[in-house]
């Protein structure tokens, strides 16, 4: 096929590309990769980082998830755009894109990682002070609308909403309640974009990525 | 508040990418100094989340992160200057992967080989020409790295330049040895105007390393 995407179900960075295809109706072939065990073809077409996602569009490789997303919104332009069309609207949904990346998640998975108390809870007050930027965030880049795109679902929802399944995991593992009534708004379009149709059947269930990371953690430990 | 205004630090690679993609664009722009030590309420205030230059200020708003902001500035000027990034989608996106390459690599590596010492000095120095081989051969036989036309990839590169000397002083290695076509791009790029009008003496770079270590108290 055409289009083919290399992932693996519980990255939420393989989720944001599969949302990105969804958005735009886009016909793919998705190819499931194992850690452990690296494909080929995934070595062969992401030499530098051999890592997933990997979009393969007539045989040629664009790697790094959002990238990928940009890539995705760029050629597929029948439909609506995944970014706002204002120079400055566009660069605060990419910051607060980078800023998920190079700092949030990192705290995430510190808190999963933390092995006293203190540090828990260090790394919980950051995942939260995260959290209550992206509810301000929300409220500026949504200007009303359903989500931080606007009407439809974009660029920033998906940088974002990727991590929703692993959030709901955290609380899981924590008894926390990580998106509630300090974070009205993010909750109610975390809930909207779980149920989207372009969502729903990608992101990884909460139980089942709970099983996964107590695994790969066990591993870790063990190494 | 109208007009652009840069929140910078001369010798920042990252104030650099901005400085030039504002000249590629001929974009007049006003130029802020800070002092890193003893940072602006300005600039706290224009980048809360990092409190990190540099920031561009257009008309009043902040736009943070100099890869964001060069984008911005293509974008915000569209109609001036040379596009900076390609039209073609996946040339886009390899400028993208590229630029993020040298963002993840680059200014870590560089760093460790001149704070580091030791052992952990000789892997950052293999890194960090490992890495420069890997960028020469993505550059191949093209004079720049999007092609025939200077652009996002290199403006994300060509900063680092002034900082070379200081790497190859401090680690003991030559970069010209290790990629030559490396060099050869970094002339290319100094034949611009906006790189040679931005870019420090190197020799100065040097001088604010040797401060920085005496500041660390490393030898």
């Amino acid at each position: 096929m055409a289009v083919k995407l290399m992932g693996a179900w519980p990255s939420p960075f393989a989720v944001r590309a599969r949302i990105a295809l969804n958005l735009k109706s886009v016909d793919y072939e998705y190819q499931e990769e194992d850690f452990r065990n690296k494909s080929e073809l995934l070595l062969k077409s992401n030499p530098v980082y051999k890592k997933i996602p990997v979009l393969l569009h007539d045989d040629k490789p664009i790697c790094e998830s959002m990238i990928i997303v940009s890539y995705i919104d760029e050629v597929w332009t029948d439909g609506p755009s995944l970014l706002p069309s204002d120079p400055y609207d566009r660069a605060i949904a990419r910051f607060w894109a980078y800023y998920v990346d190079d700092k949030w998640f990192p705290a995430l998975v510190e808190m999963a990682k933390a092995k006293t108390d203190e540090a828990k809870k260090e790394a919980t007050e950051k995942v939260l002070e995260g959290l209550k930027l992206f509810e301000e965030a929300f409220e500026k880049c949504s200007k009303g609308k359903q989500f931080f795109n606007g009407e439809n679902i974009g660029y920033l929802d998906v940088a974002i909403g990727c991590y929703l399944g692993l959030i709901k995991m955290a609380d899981l593992m924590t008894g926390l309640n990580l998106l509630n009534d300090k974070t009205p708004l993010l909750a109610a379009w975390a809930e909207r974009f779980c149920a989207s149709k372009a969502v729903k059947d990608v992101m990884p269930d909460p139980e089942r990525l709970l099983e996964f990371v107590k695994v790969m953690l066990a591993a870790q430990a063990a190494q | 508040m109208e007009g652009v205004k840069l929140l910078d630090f001369w010798v920042s690679p990252f104030g650099l990418r901005v400085r030039i993609a504002l000249a590629e664009k001929g974009v007049e722009f006003e130029y802020k100094e800070e002092n890193l030590a003893e940072k602006s309420e300005l600039l706290v205030s224009a980048n809360p989340v990092y409190k990190k230059i540099p920031v561009l200020i257009h008309d009043g708003k902040p736009v943070c992160e100099s890869l964001i902001i060069v984008q911005y500035i293509d974008e915000a000027w569209s109609d001036k200057g040379p596009a900076l990034l390609p039209k073609d989608p996946y040339q886009r996106a390899q400028a993208r992967f590229w630029a993020d390459f040298v963002d993840k690599k680059m200014y870590e590596c560089g760093t460790r080989v001149w704070k580091s010492k030791g052992e952990a000095k000789e892997e950052a120095k293999k890194e960090f020409i490992d890495n420069m081989k890997l960028l020469e051969a993505t550059l191949g036989d093209k004079p720049f790295f999007g092609g025939d036309v200077f652009g996002y990839m290199d403006i994300s590169l060509i900063p680092f330049a002034c900082w070379f000397y200081s790497y190859e002083t401090e680690g003991s290695f030559s970069i010209e040895e290790a990629c030559p076509k490396i060099l050869e791009w970094v002339k290319r790029c100094k034949e611009r105007e906006s790189v040679s009008k931005f870019l420090p003496d190197p020799h100065k770079v040097h001088e604010f390393v040797l401060f920085l270590k005496k500041r660390f108290g490393i030898e």
